[in-house]
């Protein structure tokens, strides 16, 4: 199970097993998408499947995330996403009502997200599999000009930018759950972030080394398979890491990391130094990019590793979690 | 056996039938029931602010006491820079080392 | 976050540290142990060591109730969740800890029934709403989380809800500061007192540390500014040649402890006349039992348990390590056989365990801690 969870697992599960057997070459570090050339004509092309219990949630549901979840891995890989096909694997007994919200939900978020989907499968499967339906959606898009996006192109002084608050859709989900018996006026974040890639890449393009959207396992997950791709230091400062309040407290109730929490609409961008300042300043002035901050730099030391600093001086060091967050009362 | 996070009760219910107490308390706006069992010889009321422990009020948290100790560490700082003083007249040589 | 973030302001944590400084006398090492395995994450999740001048030493202790739970007794309880009958609830911290089957994760993930509870309340919920189910919470924890057991058991009964029962592995706390200090090869100098646990049981039960012992202690909060206060107020008495125990934690713990929690925990709980603490050793009147008042509501009695005694493999040095003899990298396991990943011994299991909180946030750091130079 912990190898679904987007840490350590799940990084082992790729690299060890599938990488090796199915991938042309394991020498490139692997990223959200893949740019293919054929002939001169380049493509980006990217697959995800979206498992989410319960499906639907405050600020969106398991149809949205497949639209939005491809088009945000193609986004930060210097992609427009332009078209997609979409599998269902449907639990048998799912009320009908329930399929078409999603399906509606799916064709609305596509819509915003200015994509196309071209086409899908579906299937039904017994009841008792499937945790009533999963959906697996792969996206094609043209890579964007003016941004090569490689890890291994960060240099010690690089600024890692954050788009806006962590922790949103994963304690969203935690909650809608009901298992803890915790309410708050918590949504998920879900949205298209290619409107903030582009603004970044038109103002910063030839500035940006890396962009990731911290999904499962959270921003903590993100820069350590940074940190290892590149072998520097990510460094955070603790204090410039946007929360809602509501993530904290929720966060400190259950003795949780937000850093490990997983986010559907926020992306990590690393920017040369002297790019930094108008890529924030893009940012910022674009809708849904206000909160954007610089939270970190790319250091020597420690190398691979991800260390966060408080104002005071400490420091600890925040690593890949194992499996899912868990909430701990010790 | 340690995360207890202070909350302030919103409001207080009586629940069961043994007539139980319990609070709705927010936590900067998460908010969750819990039993006020453990405060029965000294029941807070609407606006206090308690320490939260699995689902349970574990104590009232003291403001006053809260305040105290903050006025207490800021004036560590002070002190020293009325002790440094009194060093730089020659008065008091003890404690003039600095470990760094 | 009030309450919460005054005690975490970075110019008063400055100067408290600055205060540290001044105090420690450099011709001296101190040893200063904290109990409390809350108090040992929030030192590294802080970064509170950084603070410190290098002649203060904090030894972790004993004060993580899943590291020092007996791997048969999650066998035990593990045995009774896979009747097909049964729900088992515990808190998160229970659900990658290992038994010699797995952990109730991965027993989960074979089809068992494992809830994760905030609340052993939420699990006598979970036993109103499954009347066809047995719901069996597991629970753990020191005196601050047993008083909560205690009132949901006497609710159960209250109610009458028969289809729930408690699996008890409560500890308590003295015992193990009383083993530490007993121990031969121990040096500490003074005591951070689990605030928490305090809150419960109050201040008193610490005395004889001041009295019999001369070892000062300071019950403490957890925010960075009451660990750290503690510390200060612990070097003072050491340099005036003084012990008693102080209550830095006083906007929360009451001197007496609470009555109400205390009565409960009479009510429902006795001492066992003996319990095992993975890595201490058998230990007396160490942990709480259920009375028999409330037997019909004792897992332990309700089903037949294995009882099986799981020795740990001898390489594993987790008995030194959580009585602060050995730092967790001086294990002979940590980091190759024994990590997060795969843990061999409990401290690594919890993360709180001091293994995990130094694997996790501390052993990677190299020369960083020179110049922490403003980054945006």
């Amino acid at each position: 199970m912990a190898h679904g969870a987007g840490g350590k697992a799940s990084r082992r599960l790729v690299e060890g097993l599938f990488a090796p057997l199915l991938l042309a070459s394991t020498s490139e570090p692997l990223g959200d998408a893949a740019h293919l050339d054929f002939n001169g004509t380049r493509m980006a092309i990217t697959t995800d499947s979206f498992v989410v219990k319960p499906l639907s949630f405050p600020g969106g549901s398991i149809g949205e995330l497949a639209v939005n979840g491809t088009v945000n891995d193609l986004a930060v890989s210097g992609a427009k996403a332009e078209a997609m096909v979409v599998t269902y694997v449907i639990e048998a007994g799912l009320p009908t009502p329930v399929l078409e919200a999603e399906v509606r939900a799916m064709g609305n978020a596509a819509r915003n997200a200015g994509v196309k989907i071209a086409g899908g499968d579906t299937k039904v499967v017994e009841h008792g599999k499937a945790d009533s339906m999963y959906i697996t959606s792969t996206g094609i898009g043209r890579p964007l000009r003016g941004v090569t996006l490689d890890p291994r192109s960060a240099r010690p002084g690089d600024k890692i930018l954050l788009s806006g608050p962590i922790g949103d859709h994963g304690i969203t989900i935690l909650l809608a759950r009901g298992e803890l018996d915790l309410e708050a006026d918590l949504s998920s974040d879900t949205r298209s972030l290619l409107p903030l890639v582009e603004a970044l890449v038109k103002a910063a393009g030839p500035g940006v080394r890396w962009m990731r959207d911290p999904t499962r396992g959270g921003v903590a997950t993100s820069l350590n398979e940074l940190a290892r791709d590149c072998r520097l230091g990510i460094t955070i400062i603790e204090e410039q890491l946007p929360v809602r309040d509501a993530v904290r407290g929720a966060c400190e109730l259950l003795g949780l990391d937000p850093l490990h929490i997983a986010n559907e609409g926020q992306f990590l961008a690393v920017v040369a130094p002297e790019y930094a300042d108008a890529a924030l300043n893009a940012l910022n002035l674009s809708s849904g990019g206000e909160q954007a901050r610089v939270i970190g730099e790319v250091r020597q030391q420690p190398a691979a590793s991800v260390l966060v600093t408080t104002l005071y001086g400490g420091s600890r060091i925040v690593d890949m979690l194992v499996g899912d967050p868990l909430p701990r009362i010790c | 056996m340690c995360l207890a996070i202070p909350g302030q009760i919103v409001e207080i219910f009586c629940e069961g039938s043994d007539q139980r107490k319990t609070a709705l308390i927010d936590v900067v706006g998460v908010r969750r029931k819990v039993d006020l069992g453990l405060l029965q010889d000294d029941m807070p009321t609407p606006g206090e602010w308690v320490l939260i422990h699995v689902g349970f009020a574990m104590s009232k948290i003291s403001e006053e006491d809260a305040v105290d100790q903050m006025r207490t560490l800021r004036a560590l700082g002070e002190a020293e820079s009325a002790m440094q003083e009194v060093q730089g007249y020659g008065l008091e040589n003890a404690d003039s080392k600095r470990v760094s | 976050m009030k309450f919460v973030d005054e005690f975490r302001e970075p110019e008063v944590i400055t100067r408290t540290a600055e205060e540290i400084r001044r105090l420690a006398d450099p011709e001296r090492h101190y040893r200063i142990m904290e109990v409390c395995g809350g108090h040992t994450h929030a030192i590294y999740r802080f970064g509170l060591k950084d603070l410190l001048p290098s002649n203060i030493e904090l030894i972790h202790g004993p004060g993580c109730p899943v590291c020092v739970l007996p791997m048969g007794r999650i066998d035990d309880g593990l045995a009774i969740a896979q009747r097909p009958d049964v729900i088992f609830a515990a808190f998160g911290d229970m659900m990658r800890v290992p038994g010699t089957q797995g952990s109730p994760l991965e027993h989960k993930a074979r089809g068992v029934d494992v809830r994760i509870v905030y609340s052993p309340s939420d699990a006598l919920k979970l036993a109103r709403v499954n009347p066809d189910k047995h719901v069996m919470f597991f629970a753990i924890g020191f005196e601050t989380t047993a008083p909560s057991t205690a009132l949901t058991l006497v609710r159960a009964k209250a109610e009458g809800v028969h289809n729930f029962s408690v699996f008890c592995n409560h500890v308590t706390i003295i015992p193990a500061i009383r083993a530490i200090l007993d121990s031969p090869d121990m040096r500490i100098d003074a005591f951070i007192g689990p605030g928490h646990v305090s809150t419960v049981i109050g201040c008193r039960p610490y005395e004889w540390i001041a009295k019999d012992e001369n070892k000062p202690v300071a019950v403490s909060g957890f925010e960075p500014l009451d660990i750290l206060q503690s510390i200060v107020m612990v070097l003072r008495q050491l340099r005036a040649y003084q012990a008693k125990i102080e209550n830095q934690y006083k906007r929360v713990v009451p001197w007496e402890g609470n009555s109400a929690a205390l009565k409960a925990m009479a009510a429902v709980f006795e001492l066992r006349p003996y319990f095992e603490w993975r890595g201490l050793g058998f230990i007396s009147q160490s942990a709480l039992r259920i009375k028999d008042s409330y037997a019909e509501w004792d897992s332990e009695r309700r089903f037949d348990v294995p009882g099986v005694r799981v020795t740990d493999p001898k390489a594993a040095q987790c008995g030194e390590v959580l009585k602060g003899v050995l730092k967790p990298q001086q294990c002979k396991l940590f980091g190759k056989e024994c990590t997060p990943e795969h843990p061999v011994g409990a401290l690594m299991v919890s993360s709180e365990g001091s293994c995990a909180a130094y694997f996790n946030y501390e052993h990677r750091k190299t020369a960083m801690v020179t110049s922490i130079a403003s980054v945006a």
